[in-house]
Formats: structure tokens, sequence, C-alpha cells
């Protein structure tokens, strides 16, 4: 373990992307308790409407006279939930049936690869709006959307590296010595298989995050009065251009926080898999 | 080379296939009764009985799907609940503004992309290599309906450069439609102006679209290039006096693109698919705003029908990925 540490800690745009992460992990875990006006997750205040930003309000206030700064450290909690029940949902779904259409062939797992195609074949923002839509609105609607539009990058990913340490000479020496399937494909594949699955999921986080940011924008997301960065951009159209900070700051901390979770994916990536090597 | 095409689509049936499958349950698979969702609230059991017998709601699944199957091969799509109108009737009116967005936005990032990515691999690892590195990371975070309402803020509302929504102004009056296509139709007629003020309206649009493809068109076409730097052949031609110019852009150049190309291809189902905010936003009258339009009022035909529709385009765009593929290095002909 200690010199991929000391490897990942050399490369400074993969530290960046660890920091923002720790940073963000940070607001949603104590968000209630940093930001300045923990309250203005709900209440509003309309004698102070649209202020701009100020040494009270540093990034202004929104439409119902709460404070954006508080209501953006506020939203960190909501988005990294929802990316990380979505991403966890995926995986969950998708790890055990790369595994099994790798391990095996025949009809079952040409099937699942075939659907893990056809779904692949639908630009995953379009299917989970639609879906999304037919599940009726909400943000348990949303996350599912999601997980079940995530999962085949998930199935991709451990067909392949399954498919590859199925046909090892290790994996035949088990075998060999008569290790049952279950034993082989949970203790000794699954194991060597997982940090692809790891650099996809970080890279998914910061990807689930922007998605999810979309459908709550359109409303089929989070639902007011919810600290929603997605949410509150829509919102602030309405104000545009009188109040620019109402629409600019949410935008930022999706910016900040999906730049994280990429910059600290490819780095992993760079660790995980030498081959490609984006700083060259 | 038509064995080769023709293979190539035969590989995308099974896909193809699969979508109408999953499109089907995506209607089917649902709780709540699509014919209690068409008819509205205020209506009466009759009347949705009778919806259900006229959708084919009451027969058995693979009858249903049957029927389907016979509706999508002759291009019936039902009517959409909003517009009242045949689904497909829209769709062909729309497509043209969308693919006039796309294609303008894929031109932007490749025309910037590729230059920009030749730059970042001869002076890499210096300053203007991790300045478009910053810039590329960037540009794939930002999400792209904020971007869109901070350039419409910035250029927009607030310098007045820009027209803010639409593809054409309220007081321009529009060419005959001939194409479908603004641009075209406008420069059919001989109208400059309205030719003009079509390119305004779509700038931003485009510049929107245009900023991932960018960052990613930047990425491959450098590791490209410095991927082809390394081979015996330029150091050849570079002893043989090559101008650098002239070795870099042409030779280098060709030899370096196989990768950007198949990214130019998957960018253009990820510009279809991102364009559905982006139109929204910006009012554009493609089939992104009519999506959406779609979405929101929970239009069921139309999400059907689109979502069919951009599937089969990324079938047929990585069918032609590959035939371009073939084109550029003929090995692999041979190979599949």
């Amino acid at each position: 373990m200690r010199p991929i540490f000391a490897r990942l800690a050399r490369d400074v745009p993969a530290m960046l992307g660890l920091g923002i992460v720790v940073f963000v992990l940070l607001l949603a875990v104590l968000g209630p308790w940093i930001a300045p006006y923990p309250g203005d997750a709900s209440a509003s205040h309309l004698l102070r409407r649209l202020k701009p930003p100020s040494l009270d309000y540093p990034f202004g206030t929104d439409n119902l006279g709460r404070d954006i700064f508080s209501r953006v450290i506020l939203g960190a909690r909501g988005a990294l939930q929802i990316a990380l029940a979505v991403v966890v949902a995926s995986m969950l779904i998708g790890v055990p049936l790369g595994l099994l259409a790798g391990y095996r062939s025949g009809w079952l797992s040409e099937t699942i690869m075939r659907i893990t195609d056809v779904v692949l074949a639908i630009p995953q923002l379009v299917l989970a709006l639609a879906l999304a839509q037919l599940l009726s609105p909400s943000l348990e609607s949303a996350m599912l959307a999601l997980s079940l539009t995530y999962w085949p990058f998930f199935t991709r990913i451990v067909y392949a590296e399954t498919r590859r340490l199925s046909g090892s000479l290790f994996v035949d020496a088990l075998r060999g010595v008569g290790a049952g399937t279950s034993r082989i494909v949970f203790l000794h594949i699954l194991p060597n298989a997982l940090s692809p699955v790891i650099v996809r999921a970080t890279i998914g986080l910061g990807f689930t995050i922007l998605v999810a940011a979309v459908l709550g924008f359109l409303g089929m997301g989070a639902t007011p009065p919810a600290p929603d960065w997605g949410l509150a951009i829509a919102e602030s159209r309405t104000y545009l251009p009188k109040a620019w900070w109402y629409a600019a700051f949410p935008g930022v901390a999706i910016l900040i926080t999906v730049m994280g979770f990429n910059l600290l994916g490819d780095g992993l990536r760079d660790l995980v898999d030498p081959r490609i090597r984006r700083s060259r | 080379m038509l064995r080769f095409v023709l293979r190539r689509c035969a590989l995308v049936l099974p896909s193809l296939l699969g979508l109408l499958v999953v499109t089907f349950l995506l209607i089917h698979a649902v709780p709540s009764d699509p014919a209690v969702a068409m008819a509205g609230d205020a209506a009466t059991p009759e009347q949705i009985a009778h919806l259900r017998q006229q959708y084919g709601l009451d027969r058995p699944m693979w009858e249903q799907f049957g029927l389907y199957l016979g509706k999508v091969a002759s291009f019936d799509f039902g009517e959409s609940a909003f517009s009242h109108r045949p689904v497909a009737l829209d769709i062909v009116q729309r497509l043209p503004a969308t693919l006039e967005l796309t294609f303008a936005s894929l031109l932007l990032s490749v025309l910037i992309g590729v230059p920009l990515g030749v730059v970042a691999a001869l002076k890499h690892n210096s300053w203007p290599d991790y300045a478009l590195r910053i810039f590329s990371v960037l540009g794939v975070a930002v999400a792209a309906f904020w971007f869109a309402i901070m350039l419409q803020f910035l250029f927009s509302m607030t310098l007045g450069w820009l027209p803010l929504r639409g593809d054409l102004s309220a007081t321009m009056s529009r060419p005959p439609v001939v194409t479908g296509f603004l641009l075209l139709d406008s420069l059919i007629a001989g109208r400059w102006d309205a030719f003009g003020d079509a390119v305004r309206h779509l700038f931003l649009p485009a510049v929107t679209l245009a900023l991932g493809g960018l960052a990613t068109i930047v990425r491959f076409t450098r590791s490209g290039v410095l991927d082809t730097l390394q081979h015996d052949f330029v150091l050849y031609e570079r002893a043989v006096g090559y101008s650098r110019s002239r070795l870099v852009w042409i030779y280098v150049l060709r030899n370096s693109l196989t990768a950007t190309v198949t990214q130019i291809g998957l960018l253009f189902g990820g510009l279809i698919a991102g364009g559905v905010v982006v139109e929204a936003i910006f009012d554009w009258p493609g089939i992104g705003s009519y999506t959406v339009q779609a979405i929101l009022t929970g239009d069921r035909q139309v999400m059907l029908a689109v979502t069919l529709l951009v599937g089969a385009v990324y079938a047929m765009v990585n069918i032609l990925v590959d035939v371009v593929h073939g084109l550029l290095d003929p090995r692999l002909m041979g190979r599949a």
C-alpha cells in the first residue's frame, strides 16, 4: 500500500482532487455546524431578499432572503448522498452481473452482456430523464433512474476483468486444487478486478453529481425548499440579470466538486493502469 | 469495403432490437397505468377503457409488442399529448434545428480543439500545456446548463451583444422552408440579413455545447500527437529537412487522428444528449427542447420516440466511426 500512496502524493493534480473531495466530504458531514445560517435550509426572511454579496452574506441572498453561502454548504450533503447512493447501487447491480457473465459462458452471459450493450447505447441523461418521469418525479425516482442507467458501466469493466482473470494460470491452479466456484470468484477474481471498479466509481461520483444536478434543474429531483444546487440554479433564472450571485455560486460549487472527483479518478487510473498515462 | 460496412451494420441490429424492447418495457413495466395517465385527471372510467382499447393496452404483452414493432417500422409514434400532432411529424420538423446546432458545435470543437491539442503536445510539460490541461478538466466538470445561463447573463443580458434565445429574431421574417435548415434556407433565399441573424442566435448555444467536446478533443489530439512524434519516420523526415510546420501539421497530424475520430463519433451522440438541456435553456426549436417539454408534461409518446431516435443515432454513428477508422487505417478492414 505504501508505494501507491507515495506515488499518488507526487501527482499534484490528483492531490488537488483528493483535497477537494475531502473538503466537500467535510462540508457534507459538518455542514449544519459550519454554515453561518444553518436555519436557512428552510427558513425565509423576506426583508433581506436578493442582497448582493457582502461580509454578512458572502455569496449574497436569494429570492426568499436566505443566505446563499449557507445553502451552498448545506447542499453538499444532498449532492454526495445522491451520488453515493447511485454509485453504490450501480455497483451492487453491475459487479455481480459482470462476475456472472464473465466467469460463466452461455446464454445467460450473452443475455447479460447484450442488455448491457443496449443500455449503454442510449445516452444516460435521456434514459434517466425518461425513467424518472415514468416513475413520477421525486428524489427517490431520480436516484433509482440514475442507478438503473449507470450499472452497465460496472458490468462491462468487471466482465472484461473476469474474462481475463479466469483464463489466467492462478485460477487454473485453484481449480486444480479443487477450489469451489464461489471461492474462486469472490475470494480470488473479485479482489483482483476491484481496482478498475474503484477508479470508475470515483469518476462516477463526479459524473452522477453532474447528471443529478441536471435532474434537479429540470425539477425531477430535489423539491423546494431543499438546498439543492441544481434546483437553486433553476430558481435563480427568474432573477437574472439583477441577482447574478444567485445563479453563479451553486454552479461554482458543482464545478469544483465534480472537478475534484475527476482529478482524483484520473490520478487513481494512472496508478492502476500505467499504460494510459495522462501526464505524458 | 461493402462487406465491412454490412458486417458492422449487422452487429448493431441486436442492439437496435434491444432498444425496442427497452423502450417497450419503459411504458409497460412502470406501475402507473398508461391509459389513466393519457386520459388525464378528469376522465371517466369509460374514457379510460376506450383509450385502453384504442391503444391495444387490453391485449397480451407479446401481442402489444408486435403491434409496437409494426408501428415503429412504419414510423408511427402516435400523437403528442401536448401538441396533438403526430410525433413523427414534430420530430421531422424539429430535427434540422438540432442537427444544425450539433454540427455547429462539433465544428467549433474540432476547429479549435485539434490545433490546441497539437500545440499542447509540442509544448508539452510547459505552461501552455498545463493551461490546456486545467482547461480540459474544467470543460468536462462544468454543468452545461449553468454555463449556458452564465453566457446568457454575460453576453445577452449585460453586454447585449448576442440574442438571448430562439433561432431567429421575432422582427425578422423567416425565409421559405426548403431544407428545414435555417442557415441553408436563408442562403437559398439569398437573405443575408436572416443568415447573419441566425448565426448570431446559433453562437451561444453552440459554444455551450462545444465546451465539453472541446476538452475531450484537445486531450485526445494531444496524446495522439505525442505518440506519433516517437515514431522513426518523424526522425527521418526531420533529418531529410522537411520544415517543422509541414512535418507537424500534415504528416504527424494525419497519423495521430485515429483516437480523435473515435472521440468525435462518441461526442456526436453526447452532443445530441447534452443538447437536450442546452436547447431548453436557449429555447432552441429542436428535438432537445421538445424532449424537455415532453418530460415536464409527461408526454410518453414523445419521450419514447425521442429515446428510440437517439439510440438509433448512437448506433449509426458507431457504424460511421468504424468505417472512418477503416479508411484511415485499411488494415482494420481485413481484421474485422
